[in-house]
């Protein structure tokens, strides 16, 4: 239950896709221009991660990694696809995004109406690639813990649009330097955005000087790399006794 | 000239100042500021994406006629998505470090809107050669942006330029060091190469008053 908290507020806060990795920065400065559009595009981010990043780690696990055939018999234990990753997640994340937008149409017209036009838009949005190769990147062990991470950084996305929407409709009253005016002074802020949320860095350490905080960091997670890789093997070991059964 | 009329060099020029993918168009951000802490990751970031835009801009041109318009985002996709996968397998055979320093943005050239974006504004109504020269051109523009935002960053945060000492040894106090200069670690980090992005902008545009926009 820990590491859930933990994880969900680590993808919101310190791993923010927007102002850590800069993920989804081209839908993020093209559609903050207003509050609710930007609200309607947000809200598609985290619907659309919850549902792709648990099912390509299911893709990833059961397929793609090192030895994730292992479970079609042991003749298959060898075979390492994970070239084929990006092919994958991104044919996974068009074919959902399209069902999304199919469902969505029939069961609830007043959400499409608010969502539609965003939908399409997000099969192409990196932070939704970008969620799941880091879900890849960053080993997550389980199913639960892969939802819990797609729907904290949606969230994060969120958030962020959500900040600097707000922020644009406000400046437009003020006096900004020609120049700068419109992209300019939006790239600026968010990177003053960025380093207003770097302090939430010590959010799980609780405070400290930063190469403690690092140390911590790196000490964590060795810790949970751990149990992470035991956890698979066992799994790996009940799928194949299952099999032999 | 006989090669390129006047037409074709605009294609492949413009992309460079006045009409730049990242300044002007606001494509292809994510991965520009991402992984411009180093030069060297910076140009190899550029020449993937060089690769990348066109051959995937010749190919769509070629099945332009023969795709449903209802189905293109995820033909193009796939196109994309197969064309970096080589770029991606290179770089793990030949530069093992550079492509964990690069990590997932490899990946993510796949959805980096430059691509997608001259797919659908370009490729898919002109002729597989200046389709050619038009990718050419544009990821040239998103390269010279990336590498100047790589060559600061490198430059005033850690000293060095391709990782070869420029500013002298900050330990040995030579160089510049010995007058009291101090590397700003803080260019290092994410936040300021939105900034050093913002202040390109702003050169860029005070320069051409024709490119700014409206509040």
């Amino acid at each position: 239950m820990l590491e859930h908290i933990e994880l969900f507020f680590k993808s919101i806060f310190i791993d923010n896709m927007v102002f850590a990795t800069f993920l989804g920065m081209c839908s993020y400065l093209a559609v903050s221009k207003k509050v609710t559009t930007a609200v309607g595009l947000g809200a598609a981010v985290i619907f659309v991660l919850a549902v792709t990043v648990p099912l390509n780690w299911l893709l990833d696990q059961y397929l793609l990694q090192d030895g994730a055939l292992a479970w079609l018999g042991p003749e298959y234990a060898d075979y390492n696809l994970s070239f084929l990753s990006f092919i994958l997640f991104i044919a996974t994340i068009a074919t959902m995004v399209q069902l999304v937008e199919i469902v969505v149409e029939k069961f609830s017209p007043a959400l499409y109406n608010s969502l539609g036009i965003f939908l399409p838009l997000i099969a192409v949005n990196c932070a939704i690639l970008g969620g799941s190769l880091f879900m890849q990147s960053r080993e997550i062990p389980t199913l639960g813990l892969a939802f819990n991470y797609g729907l904290a950084s949606g969230i994060g996305w969120f958030l962020a649009i959500l900040a600097i929407a707000a922020i644009r409709e406000k400046i437009r009253y003020s006096n900004v330097p020609p120049p700068l005016r419109g992209l300019g002074i939006t790239f600026i802020i968010t990177g003053l955005m960025a380093i207003g949320f770097m302090s939430f860095g010590g959010m799980l350490t609780g405070g400290g000087s930063e190469d403690n905080v690092t140390d911590a960091a790196v000490a964590k997670e060795e810790e949970k790399k751990e149990p992470a890789e035991e956890e698979l093997e066992e799994n790996a070991v009940s799928f194949n006794q299952a099999i032999n059964k | 000239m006989a090669l390129l009329s006047k037409k074709d060099t605009s294609l492949l020029l413009d992309p460079l100042a006045d009409n730049n993918p990242i300044t002007i168009q606001v494509l292809g951000i994510c991965s520009a500021l991402a992984i411009t802490a180093e030069l060297k990751a910076s140009i190899v970031m550029a020449i993937s994406v060089l690769f990348v835009m066109g051959l995937g801009n010749v190919v769509i041109a070629l099945m332009r006629d023969l795709i449903p318009s209802k189905i293109r985002i995820i033909v193009q996709l796939i196109v994309v998505a197969s064309l970096v996968i080589i770029v991606d397998q290179v770089l793990k055979a030949f530069a093992y470090e550079l492509s964990k320093t690069l990590s997932v943005f490899v990946g993510l050239i796949i959805t980096n809107c430059i691509i997608m974006g001259r797919f659908e504004a370009f490729a898919l109504g002109n002729g597989p050669y200046r389709s050619f020269l038009d990718g050419i051109g544009n990821a040239a523009g998103y390269g010279l942006i990336l590498i100047i935002v790589g060559f600061f960053r490198e430059l005033l945060g850690s000293g060095t330029l391709l990782g070869i000492p420029v500013l002298g040894d900050p330990i040995a106090k030579t160089g510049l060091y010995s007058i009291g200069y101090e590397n700003n670690g803080f260019m290092l980090l994410s936040p300021m190469a939105l900034i050093v992005v913002g202040i390109i902008i702003w050169v860029q545009r005070s320069r051409n008053r024709a490119l700014i926009e409206e509040n």
